[in-house]
């Protein structure tokens, strides 16, 4: 038989952590006073002798000399002063402890509580920090401190401590030492006034340090130990595939209810998967049909933050009935186990069955564990506040009001219609209050009804005595068919905002996933949060993304972002903030948005009110909104990589082209330059004509590089920096006359027309740069049409587009894709000895594009070329008339 | 009359030689400066009646150089500057320089630049003595009694267009930049209305100019201003005899 393969990697992994991570070594005992903090303390100073370099974060001696003369050897960190309550405390410098360096430090305490206002609530998680750095710590522990015991001890010794260490903490430490000291020696020590207790602990020292109790402390710590060493037995047969012992996987489902009773079933729970090393699950049934009101929202909030606490999963699992759906839960998550606590209110176990009964009548092959319980009368005292809500106060007016209403109107209806029809309408009335103001309005107005109609219309009216017993059966059904209707009404109203209100949900998470897989830009994203995010959620949202070097920047302003929070929740993928337990001060929550290469960046919620969205939908909706967010940043940077790679690939390609097609360009004229002018240089041998033929040459060659390099420059100019194009409004006159005196050599001999309409609008354009495209297109014209070509220039204008025409009449275009002569580095005719690399068309195929225009090559039949170009008309600015006309 | 005298700032050696060259051998005196401080002392040493300045001086902005000879001397001032120096023109026109080249430019561009310039400077020696009546073409302005004629025949003209040319003709030779001619023809209020003069300067050529799409007189310098050539003199409303040709 081979080990699991899953759980040989997962035990692989957990090695692995241990290995990057700080090793934690907990020094455990069953109470105060056995010696714990000595046992680190001398632990510690042989470390140290090993020449391991070890830091005091902090260390209570209560004052006793033993102690104190070991710590003496070691290099103490300072601590950090706080202020709380006008008080000066001093705490644990998290900080100083992350910079100082050593290797192993020492912080007493796992399970105090730091002052608010500190980054973490609790020193364990100053310790989890510590070794996520990688830093070793030893630190000390009491069995009543250990979350799933709290409740026992709490039991047995009378005395229930508020600062708890997590299981898990425990269950991860590498390595755990009990400072076990039997009962009789501590009670000695106790006498001889060696254990400090603090005020709290000597009020209940009567209590506490009983005999019995100690004994029962010190069973449940070694026991506690005891498991732990069984679980490393196992990982140890586990890696070592020794498998005579292999257990079957245990897989424990708390049902719990909203009550705020439920932590004692939690604990239990937690107690139970600890000790069968099974993994837990904490289920809650959400009732389709039961509204919840804000109290038990925040109580289901408790537990699922209590059920993660204890290491356990959380599932709110919606569904019409509570046993079906935990069933079937069980079933599809392979539950072995189930725990369920028996404590629903009386009334309800009258028309409900008990959910165990149920459960076991309808499911024997799953284990059942029923935990009786009490409801803690602080607790039953706070679930009955809520009715006593401010709103009844208004319904019930209303109701009353409009019972009113209808005597009234009854009264005055008895003239026509018998008795009994104007009961009918009473019954209308109750069914319309119930819909509309709820249940309790609904079941008083049924009340009163009957008390109206009997003391007004029955005889003896005015009086609630009745004459005919024939009413009293009518009233009696009256009243229970009102107060049925009522109920039904009030569920129904019930149902409807239920379901309205899930689909306002669905609706939202649809759009948001919609519009999210849509985005292909980060603004897109922005928008998306802002505009459909935070409204939903009633917060305020801003995205906080790393930029290049990994540093975070708000995408947007926001007085509430506190950017050292946000780097924190970044570099340790937890939420943090406002409502969590690190970095609770700030204004804000910030959850790390997590992608599955990496977290892409950190949202930041600040409440619009004063709180968070409490609600566990809106928490699921929230989670799910964050996990697309970071799917769709994710998505984007991917895209982004792709297009740099292919924009690069693209420049690359293009500065190739141009290396080569410049170096052609340019080194034919200079090479023509310097042979002229070499052979200038010895004049004698010059006739007078061949010397001012030389110069001349040398004079066309130098224009031909001039133009190239003007093209190059330009090219490169827009290319490098955007457009940056000087707008002004012109008259297309003046810009072509411009262009063709410029291009007046190059024209010479050509046969040279223009056609602009007098009636032109003006252009708004950039009038240097489209006098470079007409000059770049003559010259081409020039180039290629031919010695003798006929060259005209047309401009019009319609709608609103200005065109300008540029035909020739010479042999047309030398390709069959026109296209192909816009693309820099083309040119139609392959190694022609005319020079111009195919810069030209391309220089202005960019410039008529700065301006929102096109430009085209079409071939003419029967022979020639035309390229047109169309700019957009724009509106001119006005022009005084009464100036114009004068 | 003794030779035209005429200075060169210009920092690069070779462009100074051979636009010194050319020059000498148009008979003109050349002095050269190779920067600004030089072309101080030069400039109040020499009195020369044209000057040659390079917008890009090592060790001063040419344009300040031009506005501290503005300052006492009304020579005719010629800018050379790079191509993509269009702001840098307009500057320098603005502060009073007559006429600019663009780098990398040609003799003969150069000298006909100069004569052009001293002839100006000649012709139309201050704003005092007003000729009132000119020709350049085919077309006559009497400036004294706003009548245009073109090939005998009278040509309305607007009042605006009107003083539009009568500007271009005060300026004659010299390079007016849009917003000299906005100040001047519409008044200091109007300088940023560019397009006013561009739309009056094609009306100004559809009815003055033979072809107006390839204007002879009436040229423009995209993007800087305009210039009117080729304007001679027909009487004068007080005759002096220099003048006469």
């Amino acid at each position: 038989m081979r080990p699991n393969p899953d759980e040989l990697l997962k035990v692989a992994t957990e090695e692995a952590m241990r290995s990057s991570r700080g090793q934690l070594k907990i020094f455990f005992g069953a109470c105060a006073g056995v010696g714990k903090t000595y046992a680190m303390l001398q632990a510690a100073a042989q470390r140290q002798a090993e020449g391991i370099s070890v830091g005091v974060g902090i260390v209570e001696t209560h004052e006793r000399v033993e102690t104190r003369r070991l710590l003496e050897g070691l290099p103490a960190l300072p601590l950090k002063q706080v202020s709380h309550r006008g008080r000066e405390l001093d705490e644990f410098d998290l900080d100083g402890a992350l910079k100082a360096g050593f290797e192993l430090v020492l912080v007493d305490e796992l399970a105090h509580s730091n002052v608010p206002g500190s980054r973490h609530a609790k020193r364990w998680q100053d310790v989890e920090e510590l070794l996520d750095e990688g830093i070793d710590v030893y630190t000390t522990l009491n069995v009543q401190h250990l979350d799933s015991l709290n409740d026992i001890v709490g039991g047995i010794t009378g005395v229930r401590v508020r600062e708890t260490v997590p299981d898990r903490i425990f269950d991860a430490a590498s390595e755990v030492l009990l400072i076990d000291l039997p009962p009789d020696d501590l009670l000695v020590r106790l006498e001889s006034g060696k254990v400090y207790l603090d005020a709290a602990a000597k009020h209940a020292r009567q209590n506490f340090f009983r005999k019995g109790n100690l004994i029962a402390l010190r069973e449940l710590a070694l026991r506690r130990v005891a498991d732990r060493v069984n679980s490393d037995v196992r990982s140890y047969r586990i890696s070592n595939a020794i498998h005579n012992v292999w257990p079957t996987h245990e897989r424990l489902m708390v049902c719990v209810r909203s009550g705020p009773s439920q932590d004692a079933l939690l604990r239990e729970g937690a107690r139970l998967a600890q000790r069968l090393q099974a993994d837990w699950i904490v289920v809650h049934v959400d009732e389709l049909r039961r509204g919840r009101s804000h109290e038990e929202r925040e109580n289901l909030r408790d537990l699922s933050e209590a059920a993660r606490a204890l290491g356990a999963e959380f599932s709110n699992v919606p569904g019409e009935d509570i046993v079906e759906t935990l069933l079937e839960y069980a079933r599809t998550r392979n539950v072995t186990k189930m725990i369920i606590g028996r404590s629903f209110p009386r009334y309800r176990r009258f028309w409900h069955p008990d959910i165990a009964d149920q459960i076991g009548r309808a499911n024997p092959e799953i284990g059942l564990i029923l935990i009786g319980h009490e409801r803690p009368a602080h607790a039953a005292a706070r679930t009955k506040e809520p009715v006593a809500s401010p709103n009844y106060g208004r319904s019930l007016g209303l109701a009353t009001f409009f019972c009113g209403l209808t005597t009234l109107a009854a009264s005055w209806l008895l003239r026509v219609f018998d008795l009994s029809n104007v009961v009918m309408l009473f019954l209308l009335v109750v069914v319309f209050i119930a819909l509309h103001l709820g249940r309790v309005a609904g079941a008083w107005a049924a009340f009163l009804s009957v008390g109206l109609l009997n003391f007004f219309f029955v005889e003896p009216r005015l009086s609630f005595s009745v004459s005919d017993t024939q009413y009293i059966f009518t009233f009696a059904l009256m009243l229970v068919v009102a107060l049925v209707i009522s109920q039904l009404a009030a569920r129904l109203r019930l149902e409807a905002r239920v379901a309205t209100e899930g689909e306002r949900r669905a609706a939202a998470v649809a759009r948001v996933a919609r519009d999210l897989s849509a985005a292909i830009k980060t603004e897109q994203i922005v928008s998306i949060c802002t505009d459909t995010i935070a409204p939903l959620l009633s917060v305020r949202v801003v995205l906080i993304l790393p930029d290049l070097s990994d540093k975070l920047i708000p995408v947007q302003q926001a007085d509430f972002v506190d950017l050292s929070v946000a780097q924190w929740t970044y570099d340790h993928m937890q939420p943090a903030g406002l409502g969590t337990q690190s970095l609770s001060g700030a204004k804000a929550h910030y959850i790390p948005l997590k992608a599955p290469m990496r977290v892409r960046g950190v949202l930041a919620l600040c409440p619009a009110d004063s709180a968070l969205p409490t609600d566990p939908d809106d928490k699921r909706l929230l989670d799910a909104f964050c996990s697309s967010i970071a799917m769709a940043l994710e998505r984007i940077h991917f895209v982004e990589i792709a297009q740099d790679t292919l924009v690069k690939m693209e420049g690359e390609r293009l500065r190739n082209a141009l290396l080569a097609a410049v170096s052609h360009d340019l080194k034919t004229p200079l090479t023509a330059i310097r042979g002229l002018a070499e052979t200038l240089e010895q004049p004698e041998r010059l006739t007078r004509d061949q010397h001012a033929e030389l110069a001349s040459a040398i004079r066309g060659q130098a224009e031909e590089l001039q133009r190239l390099v003007v093209n190059l420059l330009d090219l490169a100019r827009m290319q490098s920096e955007g457009v940056h194009l000087n707008k002004e409004w012109h008259t297309l006159d003046e810009i072509v006359g411009s262009a063709l005196a410029r291009s007046e050599r190059i024209l010479d001999g050509h046969r040279m027309t223009t056609d602009l309409p007098i009636d032109l609008p003006l252009v708004e354009v950039d009038a240097l740069l489209i006098e470079r495209v007409l000059v770049n297109l003559l010259d081409n014209a020039a180039k290629y049409a031919g010695d003798k070509a006929a060259i005209t220039i047309r401009a019009r204008a319609s709608g609103d587009t200005v065109y300008i025409f540029l035909d020739d009449d010479g042999p047309g275009l030398p390709v069959q894709n026109a296209e192909t002569l816009f693309v820099p580095f083309e040119r139609g005719l392959k190694e022609s000895s005319k020079t111009g690399v195919g810069l030209g068309l391309a220089l202005c195929r960019s410039i008529i594009s700065a301006h929102g225009g096109t430009i085209r090559a079409d071939s003419l039949r029967p022979h020639g070329a035309r390229f047109e170009i169309r700019l957009p008309r724009g509106t001119p600015p006005e022009i005084d008339q009464d100036e114009a006309n004068l | 009359m003794s030779r035209p005298r005429v200075l060169i700032v210009e920092d690069e050696a070779d462009i100074r030689r051979f636009v010194k060259m050319a020059l000498e051998q148009e008979g003109l005196e050349v002095y050269e400066a190779p920067n600004a401080k030089q072309a101080r002392i030069e400039s109040v040493s020499r009195k020369p009646d044209i000057v040659i300045v390079d917008l890009g001086l090592p060790d001063a902005d040419g344009k300040t150089f031009i506005q501290e000879l503005r300052g006492w001397s009304s020579a005719p001032v010629v800018v050379l500057s790079a191509r993509d120096q269009e702001t840098e023109k307009v500057a320098a026109l603005d502060v009073g320089a007559d006429d600019y080249l663009v780098k990398p430019f040609g003799v003969p561009e150069l000298l006909a630049r100069v004569r052009a310039q001293l002839r100006r400077a000649t012709l139309v020696p201050t704003e005092g003595t007003s000729t009132s009546i000119v020709r350049f073409g085919h077309v006559q302005v009497d400036l004294t009694n706003h009548e245009v004629t073109r090939k005998g025949e009278p040509i309305h003209l607007t009042r605006i267009e009107f003083r539009l040319l009568s500007a271009l003709i005060r300026g004659h030779g010299k390079v007016l930049t849009s917003r000299q001619l906005l100040q001047e023809v519409w008044g200091v209020h109007h300088t940023e209305r560019a397009h006013y003069v561009r739309i009056y300067m094609m009306n100004l050529r559809q009815k003055l100019e033979d072809v107006p799409t390839t204007p002879q007189y009436l040229l423009t310098e995209l993007q800087v201003g305009y210039r009117l050539v080729g304007v001679e003199t027909v009487s004068s409303a007080v005759q002096s005899s220099s003048d006469t040709h």
